[in-house]
């Protein structure tokens, strides 16, 4: 089967104003599942080297959203790129520019620290001569140099995730995608996340793109925040402005609430009922 | 302290169409061999599993061969009927990994490992054939035990390392085909213990639908058709060439073997993305 070269080309709607293209750029991104719109219509623009951060509660539509951007999912309807390139024509491409992370704390327990980050590295075509340093500094930005040998099976929660982003890492990502990277970890576990990621985006400049229902963890990270709902984008912009709009002493809790007209409070939709009966829906149609 | 090794570039665009253009094909090999080599690191963090593997193998040579050459009821020639029996228990070690190499995939789909793995530029396809032929390795170490004891027991094994390169590439073959299998039902199903079930059921129609205990002559008619679309035949026949040097029909068994893994690999690729959702 031959099959042609990976497209790298720049169409013109990804390319930006200035020539550079956007890190991520959605045009009325829709996805439904069965009668379920998760995702309506959102026009997104993440920019290289920001952190940009996906702010909802449960089923607001931020995982399919960073599913659809990581070619997980087939686009249905819209377009989305990845610096440039379509993700729909050459998600292979993507590929080679992602580090993802998914909300699962997922790793291999049967395999030590170190073949877990060996094994993506070969994945991502990590050449030999550069494998292991790559793997080594990897392991050690993230923290965990002397637990490297050690069975993944004996790790903590916080290690683990750590362990996940070297994974990602090793890649030398253009884009790193975060699905609720701090989700069911202790606050000790917490800040050592965000340490990491502030420190990573510090010293390589790297985009990030990240979901999350913690307000204070999009406070603490993000230059820039989109608040999503029922699957739109309610407000966009940074966390100042955003708190700003509403005035001294503000938090980003307040502007959701204001955003999301308090049905937060309510779990109307936002629960584990809706999230089910997406999950319901998707499996249905799959 | 930030590594030079992991500086990444900020925005990646000339890096980008610097990067290597690999066509779809070029990354088969480097895949499966990445599969396998991660098959062979699990396998070194827990050797216990080799050793409880090998139990069964070992009783059907050990308990069923001896009895079964006593009573000399299974017509199998000048042969004696443990050299026989051992190439169909070395088939049957590798299926019995297999055909239940699909719980892997499911387990890696409900820890989320799979959606990490299909976010790398891996095509489904070498994902597959990689994961099928990691069964294959974790098969191989089954194989040396069963070849083993079959020597101890005083069985007739060929000496030629070639034949017994053959008959690991055989075996690799059939139970590549296996876990394709397994991997295939494990997309319809998606519940480790129904793929559980399904494992059993189909296992021993395999199995006894197979030229592995007794030769095809002298079974029934519906059995013996059975055994014609059966790989594990094909398996055994070459085994049986290769390790024993009794006449069988290597070209055909090798394309068959080659076929059924081909379809089983498209099959189960098609269906990984349902594992994804």
């Amino acid at each position: 089967m031959a099959r042609a070269p990976e497209e790298v080309a720049v169409p013109a709607w990804a390319a930006g104003p200035e020539g550079g293209p956007a890190a991520v750029r959605c045009r009325s991104l829709t996805y439904r599942f069965g009668d379920h719109v998760a995702v309506d219509a959102i026009d997104l623009e993440v920019e290289p080297g920001e952190v940009f951060g996906l702010l909802g509660p449960n089923g607001a539509g931020k995982t399919t959203t960073i599913r659809v951007v990581n070619t997980l999912l087939p686009i249905a309807a819209g377009r989305v790129s990845v610096f440039g390139i379509d993700v729909h024509r050459s998600p292979m491409a993507v590929r080679r520019l992602l580090g993802y992370v998914p909300q699962q704390l997922s790793i291999e327990a049967a395999l030590t620290g170190r073949e877990n980050v060996g094994w993506f590295a070969r994945l991502f075509d990590v050449p030999r001569r550069e494998r292991s340093a790559r793997v080594g500094a990897a392991l050690q930005l993230m923290g965990l140099a002397e637990a490297a040998d050690r069975l993944a099976g004996t790790y903590s929660g916080g290690m683990v995730r750590r362990l996940e982003l070297a994974q990602a890492l090793v890649n030398r990502p253009a884009l790193l995608i975060l699905d609720e990277p701090t989700v069911g970890l202790d606050p000790i576990a917490r800040d050592g996340v965000w340490q990491r990621v502030e420190e990573l985006r510090r010293s390589t400049g790297m985009t990030v793109l990240l979901t999350t229902h913690y307000m204070e963890e999009a406070d603490a990270l993000c230059d820039r925040v989109a608040l999503m709902h029922l699957g739109r984008i309610r407000a966009l912009g940074t966390p100042q402005e955003l708190k700003a709009e509403l005035g001294e002493g503000a938090t980003l809790e307040d502007v959701f609430r204001r955003c999301t007209g308090g049905e937060l409070d309510q779990e109307q939709r936002g629960g584990l009922r809706a999230i089910r009966s997406t999950r319901r829906t998707a499996s249905r149609l799959s | 302290m930030p590594s030079a090794a992991l500086d990444a570039p900020p925005a990646a665009s000339a890096e980008l169409r610097a990067a290597p253009a690999y066509r779809g094909w070029a990354r088969f090999p480097s895949r499966v061999g990445t599969f396998c080599l991660v098959e062979l690191q699990k396998l070194r963090h827990d050797r216990t599993e080799l050793l409880t593997r090998a139990v069964q193998p070992v009783l059907w040579l050990v308990v069923f061969g001896e009895t079964f050459s006593r009573i000399h009821a299974i017509p199998t020639g000048h042969v004696p009927y443990l050299d026989y029996l051992a190439p169909g228990v070395i088939a049957q070690s590798g299926l019995f990994v297999a055909i239940f190499y699909g719980i892997q995939i499911i387990w890696e789909r409900d820890a989320g490992v799979l959606t990490k793995l299909l976010v790398t530029p891996t095509p489904r396809a070498a994902l597959i054939l990689g994961k099928a032929f990691a069964a294959g390795v974790r098969a191989m170490a089954q194989v040396v035990v069963v070849l083993l004891v079959s020597l101890l027991l005083g069985v007739s094994l060929t000496h030629d390392p070639l034949q017994l390169l053959g008959a690991f590439a055989v075996v690799m073959m059939g139970s590549a085909f296996f876990a394709c299998l397994s991997m295939t039902v494990a997309g319809l199903v998606l519940k480790r213990d129904r793929l559980m079930g399904i494992g059993q059921m189909i296992t021993m129609p395999l199995f006894f639908g197979s030229n592995a205990l007794y030769p095809v002559s002298i079974m029934p008619g519906w059995l013996r058709a059975l055994s014609a679309v059966n790989p594990l035949s094909y398996e055994v026949d070459a085994l049986r060439g290769l390790l024993i040097h009794q006449p069988s029909h290597l070209g055909l068994d090798f394309g068959v073997l080659a076929l059924a893994v081909a379809v089983g690999v498209t099959a189960a690729s098609l269906l990984v993305g349902r594992l994804s959702r």
